[in-house]
């Protein structure tokens, strides 16, 4: 059965959402969830296993050799991106169990992760598949249920962020349907390989150049780049705990993928940044998301909506390693998608912690909270040093690379871009210190009802393992950086 | 609608043929237009048409809601459930060639069955949409 | 290749701005559904106009060597049909819940709502 695990990766899943949607107990689906998550994350260890053997695996759907069939393609890069997707699912779904019971009504529960399950078919999906339409119905998979999820938040804002998520999201889609249509027309396949060497022979040529356009414009709005993150901040804020934790590590992961995939496979490197100059464009967003959005974050009394604006930052530096289009860069980049969803993965499920105990995760709510769950609040500031980037923690793995890759380039403006990393992380620094102040050195409020206590383990235990794995990585890098190294070389077409 | 007996009596003799239709369109994806996608929708059509005129306590007496919803999941099972017994055959996932003693009719089998599978769930998430939509004012 | 030989892309860019305008100048709620569905439709043209061939007939199996239309374009666009009508319902029963839970579905009395609650 081996040979089959590239599609089994997305089958499973596919199986497990319908018989999630119609159990009627809760716990029934969430052991389903529970079983799918994990043995896709068992998959994705096997398949990165044969990958870094064997090389790339190759897959045709019905026996429909590519470039006629539709061909899932595993190599490094989306194999590492697997790993990230199915890590973040095994770890999140036991966490939702309680979360979700507290957060969701009793007979919405099988459907929640029917949806949830759904999604997690889609990411995977567009993550193996080697043909761009396969890619654009998964996303549509994957963004649907999403939007149904957040949707499914206690606040009625919830409804309308849902909403203008979904907007967006289609229209993200529709552009990117566009794109794929004028290559189709100019090149006749779909397939991603088949694509890159037709497009290579074609030459630069203005259809080409239009659907390039779309395709940015479309990958960027579901990757929330700035200035198309509107979705985002409302989005994260008002999504149930558990959603909030998978798709804010998930989800516009994948779709950075996307990018990468587009534009360094499906084009090329040398077109995008030579002909298409696409570092001209993407340089400066990712920089000014990176200061605004940081900045902005520092401002918000609710601490969701406060770390939904660091993501939007974060993603600017992910897109900051790409725009260098150098192998350091990309490298990266790359590690900092892996880092960055473990970060916030579990800086998320802390508040989903707190959420659960408090009913609320506004700063004036979390005044001396560090007395009454100190293992949650404590995981908080672990996650919050991983974020600003301290030593022993992945988020200085990433900024250590982003750092090397600017300084590998010439020019005084790379100097201005590694003074910008540096200040953001101060910035960064400020807004976990708000929340850090607000729980450890501030009086609690008076009591209402009955007292607060440590989050349940159930939640606990998921949370502390992303956390620790935050420091496993960071102090032991070599896996990922070793992943991420090659994978941006095969994307670079360098020979790893 | 109860009273409008125009409606009633045309909606009773279109509904069977409407239903023919559906199928028609289904079993004849082989050699025309046609497939599991549109024949699901003309049939849910059916009864969403059965639903407008007769009300949907009535529709909901001939065809449940758990019953559209069991649907809705069964297509899927069975159009993965095919590329599964595929799997199991020896063949890639969907390859329907391993189905049948010779490709030929496998082929043949496999995309009756998918398709059957497309029709399955098409009627029942059309059916389900419209039950959920329609229940929601009674709720108010 | 003539400006009217086009008529279907000018018909695809037609509608895809038409569309698109309606989801950026409306602020009601149903009323960008429209718009996004209108864009959405915008597309199936594009593909389906780039599979035809004038004469060509539907790709079915026939007696001699016929010339046909591309089949694939239509396929892809019954999927992207299928993905339209899940947004739409989605979309749809999105604002059936907002109109449930704000009694509107304007964009900017929802917005003012929003603001007074938070005050």
């Amino acid at each position: 059965m081996t040979v089959h695990l590239p599609v089994l990766q997305v089958v499973i899943p596919l199986l497990a959402a319908p018989l999630c949607a119609l159990v009627r107990h809760g716990r029934i689906a969430w052991g389903i969830a529970l079983a799918t998550s994990w043995a896709s994350f068992w998959i994705a260890v096997q398949l990165l296993r044969r990958v870094q053997a064997e090389g790339p695996i190759s897959y045709a759907l019905g026996g429909w050799a590519a470039p006629i069939g539709i061909e899932y393609r595993i190599d490094l890069v989306n194999a590492f991106v697997l790993i990230i997707v199915t890590a973040i699912g095994a770890v999140v779904i036991p966490y939702a169990l309680k979360s979700v019971e507290q957060e969701i009504d009793a007979a919405k529960i099988p459907l929640f992760y029917a949806a949830f399950i759904l999604c997690l078919t889609g990411l995977l999906g567009i993550t193996v598949t080697g043909d761009v339409f396969n890619v654009f119905v998964f996303l549509e998979v994957s963004s649907l249920s999403a939007y149904a999820l957040i949707g499914l938040g206690q606040d009625r804002r919830a409804l309308t962020a849902a909403y203008q998520y979904l907007i967006l999201g289609s229209i993200g889609a529709t552009f990117i349907v566009i794109g794929i249509g004028m290559m189709y027309v100019m090149t006749g396949t779909l397939n991603m390989m088949d694509l890159s060497v037709l497009l290579a022979e074609l030459g630069p040529n203005r259809t080409i150049a239009v659907a390039f356009g779309f395709l940015t414009v479309g990958i960027s709005l579901k990757l929330a780049l700035f200035p198309l993150h509107s979705w985002l901040p409302n989005a994260y804020t008002y999504a149930p705990s558990a959603v909030t934790a998978f798709i804010a590590s998930t989800a516009t992961k994948v779709a950075v993928y996307m990018l990468l995939r587009f534009f360094f496979t499906v084009f090329g490197w040398a077109f995008s940044f030579d002909v298409m100059q696409l570092d001209l464009v993407l340089l400066p967003l990712a920089l000014i998301a990176i200061f605004s959005m940081s900045l902005v974050a520092i401002f918000q009394t609710n601490v969701k909506r406060m770390l939904a604006y660091s993501s939007v930052a974060q993603i600017g530096y992910i897109i900051l390693g790409i725009s260098m289009a150098s192998v350091t860069g990309l490298t990266a980049g790359i590690l900092h998608l892996f880092n960055h969803a473990m970060i916030k993965g579990a800086l998320f499920m802390v508040l989903g912690c707190v959420m659960y105990r408090v009913g609320s995760v506004e700063i004036e709510a979390m005044r001396g909270l560090a007395k009454k769950m100190p293992w949650t609040m404590a995981a908080f500031v672990a996650g919050g040093f991983s974020l600003i980037g301290l030593p022993f923690t992945v988020g200085f793995i990433s900024k250590w690379y982003l750092i090397l890759g600017a300084l590998e380039r010439d020019g005084w403006q790379w100097w201005l871009v590694v003074g910008l990393v540096l200040t953001t992380s101060l910035m960064a620094v400020v807004y976990i210190w708000r929340v850090v102040e607000a729980a450890y050195f501030q009086d609690a409020p008076d009591e209402v009802g009955e007292p607060i206590r440590e989050a349940p383990l159930a939640m606990l235990i998921p949370t502390w393992t992303l956390i620790l794995a935050n420091f496993y990585f960071g102090i032991d890098a070599t896996f990922t950086s070793e992943v991420a190294g090659s994978a941006a070389r095969a994307l670079m077409g360098i020979a790893p | 609608m109860e009273d409008n007996v125009i409606l009633r009596i045309g909606a009773k003799i279109l509904i069977p043929f409407i239903l023919l239709f559906a199928l028609y369109v289904q079993f004849h994806g082989d050699y025309g237009p046609g497939g599991g996608f549109q024949a699901g929708v003309i049939f849910a059509a059916a009864f969403i048409l059965y639903a407008l005129i007769f009300g949907v306590d009535t529709a909901k007496r001939v065809l449940p809601l758990r019953f559209v919803w069991f649907c809705g999941a069964l297509g899927v099972w069975i159009f993965a459930g095919v590329g599964v017994v595929t799997l199991v055959l020896g063949g890639e996932f969907l390859n329907y060639n391993v189905l049948r003693h010779d490709p030929e009719h496998g082929q043949e089998l496999g995309i009756l069955l998918v398709e059957l599978g497309v029709f399955t769930t098409v009627f029942g998430v059309m059916v389900a949409i419209f039950y959920m939509f329609a229940a929601r004012r009674q709720v108010r | 290749m003539n400006v009217l030989g086009l008529v279907n892309y000018w018909a695809f860019i037609f509608l895809m701005m038409v569309g698109f305008y309606i989801l950026i100048s409306q602020g009601n709620l149903i009323k960008k559904i429209v718009g996004l569905s209108v864009f959405q439709t915008s597309v199936f043209i594009l593909y389906i106009s780039m599979g035809k061939i004038r004469g060509g007939t539907a790709p079915i199996l026939m007696e001699g060597d016929p010339v046909y239309s591309n089949p694939l374009p239509h396929v892809l666009i019954l999927t992207a049909i299928v993905v339209g009508v899940a947004t739409t319902a989605l979309g749809l029963s999105l604002v059936v819940r907002i109109h449930e839970a704000y009694g509107t579905v304007e964009e900017d009395e929802i917005h003012d709502l929003d603001v007074a609650e938070a005050e």
